[in-house]
């Protein structure tokens, strides 16, 4: 397991040599979406229109950030829950999405979509977004600023500290973290 | 008759929901250094150091310490002596409000489930009512996220199928939500009641202290044997595998029918939030 620094946007060529387990820090742009703005981005490709961001070798960084307080750039800003976002991940993963950061589970379609499409799944620790927020230099919103938390935003990252846990070969983290720790009597 | 004001329960509130969401308890402090001592994964010991971190940075700084700072769930227990001048619901959203917008909270409630609009101010509250003797007004605020409240579980089994069917259904439950509750996880189960006291007592069970058995032995002991069987899982901090995938596991009965054994099994992420005041 190796620790590696990575400036976006995130080629399939440089996403290609990552393996579960490794550590990750994330330098340039990344954007927001989550529930609802991920529902607005996939109606929006099925009416042919284009999407808040250029998505080719883009990551998405599933999260509704706090409020910043006076003085701060963003408020408490860790990943959510990733499954809510698997009907419509590989939709963008088709369109050129490299990376997603979040965290939990993904189902088999998304999986499948990373290994043909050479993209990454990225999960942050769910509960220390005080913590993650120091790594985000600057935040804009960029569309559907009515949904509030739930916008998309554009966010300048400094060494933002993922772990790879699905790579592009479908390798997963949470089976093999798992198969390793596991005894018998549960 | 003793009266307390509308602005004395906004106001407690107020505080209890900013207090709730940057300052983690103490139990739970300690149950993540126990946990961060004797985690075997490097990797889950290096996450569990890293909590520890977030946590000190929120309660230094004031800042939430997670994203999700809930819905407010509120437990009321008042005094069937006390009068609340305005009402006391409308205090209870009034301070909820106030809070999340002092505190630089997230609005994270929707208007309707399915049309899903934002009310903008977290209301309102999911408020319990325990209605007791005296004049004392005792309030706790337990902000809830839904990384870990949508792992929950609830299933009615039949007498017959008895404890073996509930071991069983807490662990799979447990196991079924995997990383997505943001483990290390506090379980929380409810046996007995009827079918929502049933889900209320899996919610209750979240708020005692981590530490703390059910004065019943032969729950204490269920308690202990699921906890033990929970980490033997294997998920541990954040899912990513280790030997910490529960931090507690706490059980809340109530008296059923015969033709019932209900069970409810409610989890909370490490941010197992809830704090109180007594007016």
């Amino acid at each position: 397991m190796n620790a590696v620094r990575l400036t976006t946007p995130l080629t399939q060529e440089a996403l290609r040599k990552l393996k579960a387990g490794d550590t990750v820090f994330i330098s340039g742009t990344i954007y927001t979406g989550r529930d609802a703005a991920h529902k607005r981005m996939v109606e929006a490709l099925d009416r042919g229109e284009d999407l808040p961001f250029n998505v080719k070798d883009a990551t998405i960084y599933f999260v509704g950030p706090c409020p910043a307080k006076p003085g701060q750039v963003i408020g408490s800003a860790g990943p959510t829950s990733s499954y809510r976002m698997d009907s419509y991940s590989p939709r963008l993963i088709e369109k050129g999405l490299t990376g997603m950061i979040g965290k939990g589970l993904r189902n088999a379609d998304v999986v499948n979509a990373m290994k043909e499409h050479g993209a990454v799944y990225f999960v942050a620790i769910g509960g220390a977004g005080a913590l993650m927020a120091r790594s985000i230099k600057a935040s804009k919103v960029i569309a559907y600023d009515d949904l509030g938390t739930e916008a998309v935003r554009e966010l300048i990252v400094e060494d933002f500290p993922v772990i790879v846990c699905i790579d592009a070969e479908g390798n997963n983290l949470y089976e093999q973290g798992r198969a390793q720790y596991q005894r018998a009597g549960a | 008759m003793r009266t307390i004001t509308f602005e004395q329960v906004a106001s407690a509130v107020e505080e209890l929901c900013i207090k709730a969401n940057t300052n983690i308890g103490a139990d739970v402090t300690a149950a993540l250094e126990k946990a961060k001592a004797t985690e075997e994964s490097p990797l889950g010991k290096s996450i569990l150091g890293h909590i520890l971190d977030n946590n000190e940075i929120a309660r230094n700084e004031l800042v939430p310490i997670c994203q999700d700072t809930g819905m407010a769930v509120v437990f009321v227990t008042i005094g069937q002596d006390v009068h609340v001048d305005g009402g006391l619901t409308d205090a209870i959203n009034e301070g909820v409000r106030r809070g999340y917008e002092k505190g630089y909270l997230r609005k994270s409630v929707v208007k309707d489930p399915l049309e899903r609009v934002n009310t903008g101010d977290n209301t309102p509250a999911v408020i319990h009512y325990d209605i007791v003797p005296g004049d004392k007004l005792h309030i706790m605020v337990a902000p809830k996220g839904f990384g870990s409240e949508n792992m929950s579980q609830l299933k009615m089994f039949k007498p017959a199928d008895g404890v073996e069917a509930v071991k069983k259904f807490v662990i799979e439950a447990v196991e079924k939500a995997g990383p997505n509750p943001c483990p290390p996880i506090v379980v929380g189960v409810g046996i007995g009641g009827t079918m929502e006291k049933c889900a209320f007592l899996a919610k209750k069970a979240l708020l005692r202290h981590i530490g703390h058995r059910n004065e019943k032995a032969h729950l204490a002991a269920l308690e202990e044997e699921l906890l033990e069987k929970i980490n033997n899982l294997g998920i541990g901090p954040q899912g990513l595998g280790g030997r910490t995938t529960a931090l507690t596991v706490n059980i809340e009965s109530y008296p059923t029918h015969i033709a019932g054994l209900p069970c409810a099994v409610n989890i909370n992420c490490h941010v197992a939030r809830h704090t109180e005041i007594e007016l």
